[in-house]
């Protein structure tokens, strides 16, 4: 565990730089996090966002979200290039999923 | 002294030559794993792993129920192999085996080839086994992307960071 500095307040973080409290999450923090994996929030990015908050608890899947109705797998993967699920999850400063799907 | 550096995979290349179900979902989980983490991946079907990109079979694919000692009855004990010769018990644990793995969100064939390829993974299918079992490409999934040689896809597989993987 580490601390760091995202939006002003100082918040843990894991050491591959998960927040550790999602509750501490806030959209600032969202948009500073996305800025270290060059990502540049928009409207959409906020509402996967928002669906993987609230489905945190679910065992999310690419496939799970690619269901949301919000957005396909094709698109989720352009909105976060690079490793959709792992790079979402820790914008939205959930927990990192485990999932091999 | 030697320093010890890890080169990290940044791409994988798997050849997938069998059909039954597991063969199959072994090279898919694997091709679609590596580019959920961001990675480059190619998939070669060859010989009977090319029921795994025919339209008409892909759906279709069924566990191993004769020679395969992993293979347990409900509750854990042991698969008598004679019960797998009998019609309908291969067909009927295959269904089991896709349910089950329904459940923890790993979809069918198709399904699971439209998540690579949305990825950014490439499907390809062997020249010399497409020419033997007398198929085309109209046979074969729309997300092959060409029937190619063994040797084009070695040519494509190369790179820092990059593996080969047979399933």
């Amino acid at each position: 565990m580490t601390q760091k500095t995202f939006a002003g307040l100082n918040l843990e973080v894991t050491d591959e730089g998960y927040l550790v409290d999602p509750s501490k999450w806030t959209e600032e923090i969202a948009k500073e996090i996305a800025k270290e994996e060059n990502i540049e929030l928009t409207e959409k990015h906020f509402q996967v966002l928002k669906y993987i908050r609230e489905n945190a608890d679910s065992g999310l899947t690419i496939r799970k979200i690619g269901k949301s109705g919000i957005v396909d797998i094709k698109g989720f993967y352009d909105l976060f290039p690079g490793g959709p699920l792992k790079m979402s999850t820790k914008i939205a400063g959930i927990k990192k999923p485990a999932s091999c799907v | 002294m030697t320093e010890k550096k890890d080169t990290q995979v940044k791409k994988v290349a798997i050849i997938c030559a069998k059909a039954a179900l597991e063969d199959v979902y072994a090279a898919l989980v694997m091709a679609n794993g590596a580019v959920m983490e961001g990675m480059e991946a190619k998939v070669f079907f060859t010989f009977f792993g090319l029921d795994a990109i025919t339209k008409k079979q892909m759906n279709k694919l069924h566990t191993t129920t004769v020679g395969n000692p992993g293979m347990r009855m409900p509750g854990g004990l042991p698969f008598p192999t004679l019960l797998g010769t009998i019609p309908g018990v291969e067909a009927g644990v295959s269904a089991m085996m896709r349910s089950q793995m329904e459940k923890l969100d790993i979809p069918p064939v198709d399904e699971f080839l439209d998540m690579i390829t949305a990825g950014g993974g490439e499907i390809y299918a062997c020249k010399l086994a497409v020419d033997m079992f007398k198929l085309k490409k109209e046979d074969l999934s729309d997300h092959v992307i060409d029937i190619i040689t063994i040797g084009d896809f070695y040519a494509m597989a190369g790179g820092e960071g990059s593996q080969v993987i047979f399933t």
